[in-house]
């Protein structure tokens, strides 16, 4: 009989209610950047026109800009070649900032963003002190269950976000995908939840530690993929403060790119651990057949973004199936149809 | 089959590959056979087809897991079939029990194996005349590519040439230039990926042909050697050998269960663990193992695993004439997983004068509520026999008709004369008429408990609760395609890797013939040459940025000097 330590499982659950707190609190911050700060889309617009006029000479000093390390444009397109990289993209974004506008972007509105981005690292680490409470409170890794799936998946896509944002500057994401943080730990404290607790025979294995934790990281960036889809087809052209259309194919396209081997790897784990716990490494268990529509579909947007006529937005669509698809895996399967993974405890 | 290499832009020639999966398709004008076949071939294998293909196969995974499936839940088929034989015949007729065995299944993802393979094979010819061939000429202005740079230096085509070599690129220089090329390994690990997609499949295919898997069920202290004949169930591929199996045998020695004692999780497993005494070969030395969930036994590639458990609890029956008839565990079915209530059938043809057939339910911790015995608990914590039949005459075990171990033949049971009952208490479909007035059955109320005897009326002898022992099922496998299987996965996500990573990107530098500035004839200071470079990459994405970036601060190492 393992050690239950149930303060520490108590203060798990606390922990999550505060990093949902913290996470709306962020998104707030993340929404008066975007309502008030300087409109996004305008910006880059002003970039490309002012490469535009100033034509040779913007050229000349990319080509210094190059050689001191920086990134080089492409003169005066933000639409970009289709090799441009998001070096590109941001030293079009950079070179619209130096481009003096009539009127100065309200500061308050910048520094909201900035406090959103603190806030959104404080949630993060309560978040992750959640799920680390929760598995020493039970001895094991946690997540032997939908709700510690769920957690954990939500810290995976606040991380993914966290550190793109450290790298590429997506805190127009910010918004999104700490609302939808919010929403799935709210669901699975609300819906999921179930007792700290010992897993039953078949999950003791150290291969919890390797396919369950590529899943979760794996979903956690299909996650801010999925975000950047709906954006993508919410979104209208005119409207100005959401983030631009390119940005966002670029986003999903750089998170899938990432997650889809790693997914792949779940999968190929996922096989070897039922190898050693069922007998087979291949049974077609509904959650196999999920997982495996989920890597196909995402495999098809892979293919789809690089077929000539299927780029943009339908290649979109097909990423939002695939998310979809995830999704049905994760709660579906384990509320409608059961199986093998049946052990994944839906309370009620 | 991946991705359509992208022309380069600003007038540059790049040479793209254009397999015939990249094509479009044009229908052949004249009607020849010929035509019409390289029409099909052209659009099975174009990247519109394969794309409909990978749609249609995810699609067609999708009843597989909405129906039971034979095989995986056979269970769950049977009573679709109970419930509504009509429905339950007609999904049957389109193999949706049978989905990821169905024509209709296989139809697609071999059409789809064709079509990978009909795109790989052309674009892999294509990749390895790539990998023979040099870096193509630069483009006329290399200003107009995304990625440019100038300045003046003292650089001779040779030393650019030498300098993009350090940095591992593929290089060749002509009159003034210089063109390098790196990254083939996108292509190699994009080619890799799909040539281990099929042999994924072949190892699948190996599997089902040469490999093998039987089900058996072991009371504790007793054996099993791995013959055809030992097994309760053997499902054997269509090119294996009975002679082939691996001749390895063990003795399952003792079983435990762990369970949860208290608290809200009362009841639920912890842990499985079977002992066993395994000789892997005959005559070799006899070994220990413990065999758990996540832990199969393995002799040689063929694996044993611990599938399932309950109890046998085990009965001396003595009969009408006084000799013991039965004296041994007998494996009981489990009726209620939580409780481990389980419902127990004893068949006694060796008594005399006449058969005996028991019904019996066992309750492994055994309470009284309600003026019922229930268990309360999986652990054999109070272990009760509850006696809920027992029937003489023939059990019609000679009849040639088959029957099932688990239960008592209905067409014999209802000839048959009851002894003892428990009123009400039968497992359903076993009830018999049961006659009424003189000669009807004594009723037994209370369960046995160990060491507990029932004397049967009229002297047909008694029953005596010996013990409690327990079972385990085992599932042995063997399957030759799984290590194939397994590398061909890791090839897979190796080249995954590398095609989704990797960027296949050209640099190309000008040196300029006339010289800016002229040196001093000494040598003291080198002549300066106006050098161009430029860069491209055809997929998109990365950091080709910086890395053009520092190739040009290694072509050009006084940046200073930069115009």
């Amino acid at each position: 009989m393992p050690v239950e330590n149930s303060g520490l499982a108590v203060l798990s659950d606390q922990l999550v209610l505060v990093t949902v707190l913290l996470y709306v609190f962020a998104m707030i911050g993340y929404a008066l950047d975007l309502g008030f700060g300087r409109p996004r889309s305008r910006a880059r617009a002003a970039g490309a026109e002012a490469g535009a006029d100033a034509g040779t000479e913007v050229r000349a000093d990319a080509v210094l800009a190059t050689v001191g390390g920086g990134a080089a444009p492409p003169a005066g397109g933000a639409a970009g070649p289709a090799g441009a990289s998001a070096e590109t993209a941001e030293a079009v974004e950079a070179a619209g900032r130096d481009v003096p506008v009539e009127k100065e972007p309200s500061s308050w509105a910048s520094r909201a963003g900035t406090v959103a981005v603190v806030l959104t690292w404080l949630g993060w680490a309560a978040h992750l002190s959640a799920v680390l409470t929760r598995g020493i409170s039970v001895d094991r890794w946690p997540w032997g269950n939908m709700y510690e799936f769920v957690v954990a998946m939500c810290l995976a896509a606040v991380t993914a976000f966290l550190f793109m944002d450290l790298r590429y500057r997506v805190r127009f994401l910010g918004a999104f995908v700490t609302v939808a943080a919010a929403l799935g730990l709210g669901f699975s404290v609300k819906y999921l939840e179930v007792q700290a607790g010992p897993v039953v025979p078949a999950l003791n294995s150290y291969w919890i530690a390797i396919h369950v934790s590529a899943a979760i990281i794996a979903s956690g960036l299909f996650t801010v993929a999925g975000v950047c889809g709906i954006l993508y087809l919410v979104r209208k052209d005119t409207a100005l403060r959401l983030p631009s259309r390119e940005d966002l194919d670029r986003i999903a396209h750089r998170a899938i790119v990432f997650s889809f081997p790693i997914w792949t790897f779940a999968v190929i784990a996922g096989a070897l651990w039922a190898d050693k716990a069922w007998g087979r490494y291949w049974g077609w268990d509904p959650k196999e057949v999920w997982a495996f529509i989920t890597w196909i579909a995402y495999a098809a947007y892979l293919h789809a973004r690089a077929t000539a006529g299927f780029k943009g937005r339908a290649a979109m669509i097909v990423q939002l199936i695939a998310f979809a698809c995830l999704l049905f895996n994760l709660v579906g399967v384990n509320v409608f149809i059961g199986g093998l993974h049946s052990y994944a405890e839906v309370p009620g | 089959m991946s991705e359509t290499e992208r022309t380069g832009r600003a007038g540059v020639a790049v040479e793209t590959p254009s397999p015939a999966g990249q094509k479009p398709a044009v229908r052949p004008a004249s009607f020849g056979a010929v035509a019409w076949a390289r029409w099909f071939w052209r659009t099975l294998t174009s990247m519109r087809t394969a794309l409909i293909l990978l749609f249609l196969f995810a699609l067609a995974s999708i009843p597989g897991s909405l129906w039971p499936q034979r095989g995986i839940a056979d269970a769950k088929v049977a009573q679709y079939f109970r419930d509504d034989p009509g429905l339950a015949e007609w999904l049957d007729r389109f193999w949706l029990f049978d989905v990821f065995r169905a024509p209709w299944f296989a139809a697609i993802y071999l059409l789809l194996f064709v079509s990978l393979i009909g795109c790989v094979l052309p674009r892999a010819a294509t990749h390895l005349r790539e990998l023979r061939r040099k870096p193509p000429a630069p483009p006329r202005n290399l200003v107009r590519l995304p990625h440019h740079a100038s300045f003046d230096a003292s650089l001779t085509v040779e030393e650019a040439a030498a300098r993009l070599r350090a940095r591992r690129y593929r290089v060749t220089t002509g009159p003034g230039w210089v063109s390098a090329e790196k990254g083939y390994l996108r292509e190699t690990g994009n080619l890799m990926f799909h040539v281990a997609l099929v042999g994924i499949l072949v190892a699948v295919a190996m599997g089902a042909l040469y490999g093998y898997r039987g089900n058996v069920l072991v009371v504790e202290g007793e054996g099993f050697s791995n013959t055809v004949a030992a097994y309760d169930r053997y499902i054997p591929g269509q090119q294996v050998n009975a002679e082939s199996l691996e001749p390895f045998s063990f003795t399952v020695d003792d079983f435990q269960a762990t369970y949860i004692a208290q608290g809200e999780r009362r009841g639920q497993p912890l842990d499985y663990s079977a002992k066993l005494k395994v000789t892997d070969a005959p005559g070799a030395a006899e070994r220990d193992y413990t065999l758990k969930v996540n832990e199969p036994l393995d002799v040689d590639g063929t694996l044993t695993y611990l599938i399932d458990h309950g109890y046998a609890p085990t009965f001396k029956i003595t009969d009408g004439k006084g000799q013991v008839a039965y004296d041994g565990p007998v494996p009981c079915l489990v009726a209620q997983p939580s409780t481990f209530t389980s419902e127990c059938t004893i068949k006694v043809p060796d008594a005399q004068p006449q058969q005996l057939g028991i019904l019996m339910g066992f309750l492994p911790s055994g309470v009284p509520m309600g003026g019922e015995w229930v268990s309360v608990f999986p652990g054999a914590a109070n272990p009760l026999a509850q006696v809920y039949g027992v029937f003489a005459g023939d059990l019609g075990m000679g009849n040639g008709r088959p029957q099932s171990v688990y239960q008592l033949d209905p067409e014999s049971l209802k000839k048959m004369k009851p002894l003892v009952m428990k009123a009400g208490e039968l497992p359903a479909g076993q009830k018999p008429d049961l006659p009424g007035g003189a000669g009807a059955p004594v009723t037994q109320a209370d369960p046995l408990a160990v060491g507990q005897k029932l004397d049967l009326p009229g002297g047909a002898g008694s029953i005596e609760f010996t013990g409690v022992k327990e079972w385990v099922a085992l599932q042995i496998t063997h399957d030759p395609g799984r290590m194939p299987a397994l590398v061909f996965s890791a090839l897979a996500v190796l080249g995954l890797v590398l095609s989704l990573t990797v960027r296949r990107r050209r640099v190309w530098v000008r040196v300029k013939n006339e010289a800016v500035a002229t040196g001093e004839p000494d040598g003291s200071a080198p002549g300066l040459r106006h050098i161009e470079v430029g860069g491209l990459t055809r997929t998109e994405g990365g950091d080709f940025g910086e890395e053009f970036a520092g190739v040009v601060a290694a072509l050009n190492p006084g940046v200073k000097d930069a115009r």
